[in-house]
Parts: C-alpha cells; sequence; structure tokens
C-alpha cells in the first residue's frame, strides 16, 4: 500500500513528534491523500475523546489542603516561626521594659522637680522666706545642725555676684533637706540639699540641667548628697552658682 | 539560629500547580480514590525530601510524575496491576489500516466519555500510563520516556499498543451495544411501537 510509510509515522506527526521538515511534508500529504486524512481524523477523535475522558479524578478541598499543610509545615519553618515568635516576644518585653523604665523614671523625675520648683515658688512668696537671716554661711550651716540627718559645705561666694540669703528645711517627697536661698542681680536662686539615698525617686542621670516651668534647674550628685538649683536667673548664672557648690 | 528555608518555597511553587492532575493520574493508576490520596500524598513527601536532589532547571514535572508512578509500581496495588502485564513485545507489527466501521466512526456519532473511561481502564497499566502522559498530560515521547524510565522507542510502541487495544476495547463495547440498539428497534416494532 502506497500510504504505508507515512500511515507509520501517523501517530507521531499527530503527537507533534515529527521534525519541522517532516511535519510540512506530512501536511502536504495528508491534503492530498483521503486515505491518510480520513485515517488521521478518526485518530485525532479518539485523541480528543481520550483527552476529555482522561481528566476524571478530582481532588478534595480537604486533601489538597492536608497536602498543602504537610508539606509547607515543616519542621524547619515551624522552628523559623519559633524563633521569630521568640524574637518579638523577647522584643516586647524589651520594650516593656524600657517603656516601664523610661516613662516610670521620668515620670518620677518630672515629679521631682515639680517638687522643687513648687517649694522654689512658695518660698519667694512667702512674706518670711527663710528662717535663718545671714548672709554668712558660717551662721547659716550650723543652724541645719539637728535639723538634717546630713552636713554640707557652702560655698565661699567672694567676688562672685552671688549673696546668700539665708536658709530654712525644705522638704521633697517626704525627706527632709535644706533649703538656701541666693540673690544675683536681683533674682533668687534656690538651692536644695538632700540626702541621696532618701529620695524616693531615683535620678538615673548624674548631672542635668533643665527648664522647668521657665525656671532654669540644675542638678547632680555628689558625697551622698543630691544638690538642686532653681531659679529664674539665667542658666549661666545657675551654673556658675553650681559650679562654685561643686568646688567645696 | 533557623535560617530561611527557600527551596520549601520553590518546592511548593513548582510542585502545588501539579497537584490537580498528579491526584487525576493516580486515580488512574490506583483506579481507587483513597489509595490515589495515599499515593499523591506519598509522592509529595518523597519528593520534598529528595528535592535538594532535583535540578533546578531541568524537567520537573518528570521528575515528580515519575516518583510518583515508581511509588506506584512498589506499591501492593502497583505490584498487583503490574504482575498480570505479559512482557511487552515492544518492536511490534505495524498497525493495519482502518476499517470502513472504527470505533473512531462510532465515537464520532456517539461520543461518551464513560465509554472512553471504561476502555482506559481496561488498559494493562503501562499502556494506560503511556497513553494519559501523552494524551491528558499532554507529554512529549521524550517527558514521557524520562517520567517512565524507559527509552522513547519503547513510549512510541507502547503508545502504539494502548491505541489499538484501546480501539479493540472500545470496539467490542460499542458494537454490542449497536446490536442492542439494533434488537431493541427490532423489538419496538414487534411491540407496535
Amino acid at each position: 500500500m502506497v500510504c504505508e510509510s507515512w500511515k507509520a509515522q501517523l501517530d507521531k506527526y499527530l503527537d507533534g513528534e515529527l521534525s519541522p521538515d517532516d511535519m510540512r511534508a506530512f501536511d502536504a500529504h495528508v491534503r492530498g491523500c483521503s486515505a491518510c486524512s480520513t485515517d488521521a481524523l478518526s485518530r485525532v477523535q479518539i485523541k480528543r475523546a481520550i483527552q476529555v475522558a482522561g481528566k476524571r479524578f478530582t481532588p478534595s478541598a480537604e486533601f489538597r489542603r492536608r497536602v498543602q499543610g504537610s508539606i509547607t509545615a515543616k519542621p524547619k519553618r515551624t522552628l523559623r516561626l519559633g524563633w521569630m515568635f521568640a524574637a518579638a516576644s523577647m522584643a516586647l518585653l524589651a520594650i516593656a521594659a524600657f517603656l516601664f523604665t523610661y516613662v516610670g523614671g521620668r515620670s518620677g523625675r518630672e515629679h521631682v522637680y515639680s517638687e522643687i520648683a513648687d517649694l522654689h515658688v512658695a518660698t519667694l512668696a512667702s512674706s518670711a522666706p527663710v528662717d535663718v537671716v545671714s548672709t554668712d554661711r558660717h551662721t547659716v550651716k550650723p543652724w541645719f545642725q539637728g535639723k538634717i540627718p546630713f552636713s554640707f559645705d557652702l560655698p565661699e561666694l567672694q567676688n562672685s555676684g552671688f549673696v546668700l540669703l539665708g536658709g530654712r528645711m525644705a522638704y521633697v517627697e517626704q525627706t527632709p533637706g535644706a533649703q538656701l536661698i541666693y540673690d544675683i542681680r536681683k533674682h533668687h536662686i534656690s538651692v536644695f540639699v538632700f540626702q541621696e539615698r532618701s529620695l524616693p525617686t531615683r535620678l538615673q542621670d548624674n548631672s542635668r540641667s533643665s527648664k522647668e516651668l521657665s525656671f532654669n534647674l540644675e542638678t547632680w550628685s555628689q558625697s551622698g548628697l543630691r544638690y538642686f538649683l532653681i531659679g529664674d536667673a539665667n542658666a549661666a548664672d545657675i551654673d556658675s552658682l553650681a559650679k562654685l557648690f561643686k568646688a567645696e | 539560629m533557623a535560617t530561611a528555608d527557600p527551596q520549601s518555597d520553590s518546592f511548593e511553587e513548582l510542585a502545588m500547580p501539579l497537584f490537580d492532575q498528579l491526584y487525576n493520574f493516580a486515580h488512574w493508576l490506583t483506579q481507587n480514590r483513597e489509595e490515589a490520596e495515599d499515593l499523591v500524598q506519598e509522592t509529595y513527601m518523597k519528593a520534598l525530601r529528595g528535592f535538594s536532589s532535583f535540578q533546578l532547571g531541568t524537567n520537573f514535572r518528570a521528575w515528580i510524575y515519575r516518583i510518583l508512578r515508581n511509588t506506584f509500581l512498589t506499591s501492593r496495588t502497583g505490584l498487583r496491576a503490574t504482575s498480570t502485564v505479559p512482557l511487552d513485545q515492544e518492536e511490534d507489527a505495524l498497525e493495519l489500516a482502518v476499517e470502513t466501521e472504527t470505533p473512531e466512526t462510532i465515537l464520532l456519532t456517539r461520543s461518551s466519555s464513560q465509554l472512553v473511561q471504561n476502555a482506559i481502564d481496561g488498559l494493562p497499566v503501562h499502556y494506560r500510563e503511556a497513553l494519559l502522559l501523552c494524551e491528558v498530560e499532554e507529554m512529549s515521547y521524550q517527558e514521557i520516556a524520562e517520567t517512565l524510565s524507559i527509552p522513547v522507542g519503547t513510549v512510541m510502541s507502547r503508545l502504539s499498543r494502548a491505541r489499538r487495544s484501546l480501539r479493540q476495547l472500545l470496539g467490542r463495547t460499542l458494537k454490542p451495544q449497536e446490536e442492542i440498539s439494533a434488537a431493541e428497534a427490532e423489538r419496538g416494532r414487534d411491540y407496535g411501537l
């Protein structure tokens, strides 16, 4: 039969497995050969029928989820998630600790500063701002003996422009301390001295200058004592007085 | 510290789009839903474990189908199915020219997926798998050869035998129905219908 060699290749032709040249040659032959075109047509029909009938089974959604889960929920990934969770927890803890310390510390600090400012204002508003009226430090210092549980030194003010006006008892956070009033060019500055360990609020920063309620404030710790300087004098004057105290 | 696992991601990306097709193929092989699910599940697990040995850029589809098919062959159902298949006479004689009344021509007018499905089910497993990979999965001969681990020549002869067997099975199924229809028509006339 003349078409025998073509028919032997018919499946390859229909499966698209011939070379491009052979495909073109086959195309030309099939168009001109009724026996081969009939055969090709019937084979294409059965191919299509198998194709349709072959797509028969569909997996259930539940089964798909199961397999998907088993290939994605790998131990490695679980471990990674675990680490991520642990890291996130640690980060949250760190943030919480920081906020607690910072906000707590900050609010405690603000509270002390606020009290110092109040004391300063109340003292100046008082008709008797000081209990011991003296410009002599050797008079003022002994006045505190027996009134406060610590001792402190007052600086020599010669040629500094500062004038000691006197002193009084002060209480911050139920802690007794000394308050000294200084004058410089009509501005009054209060100097508070407290025993550091007696103050409930721990002031983390050893030394600090700030502006509280428009007053200039400077604070530091020295020899177990906490000093606060506050007044409406400029920051440079406050700092100068602070330096005199620190020099003691 | 655990590191990211990019292989797991790329495996999922490559494997999950083939899920429906693999399941369909598995069901055709096992002819049973539960066994098909077990086969697919095991295939995915094996493929995932062996994914490091898969070379990216090569034919993933042939690779995972081969795993599925090898898993099937070693299963109880697979062993039973293949033990009944006679050794292939790969160098098969050429097919004869089409007859005037062929299964295809009958299908032309009486296309029925059910009939074709039954006929595919009736094929020995080696023919069935080659035929499905070619017609349903539209794999090239080369891909089928890779999947079934056989030479391309063997793929061609199996396809040829599968198609001929299918035609014979369809012919057996359809022709009696033709006769039954004719008999019923005859009876109908007898009863004056």
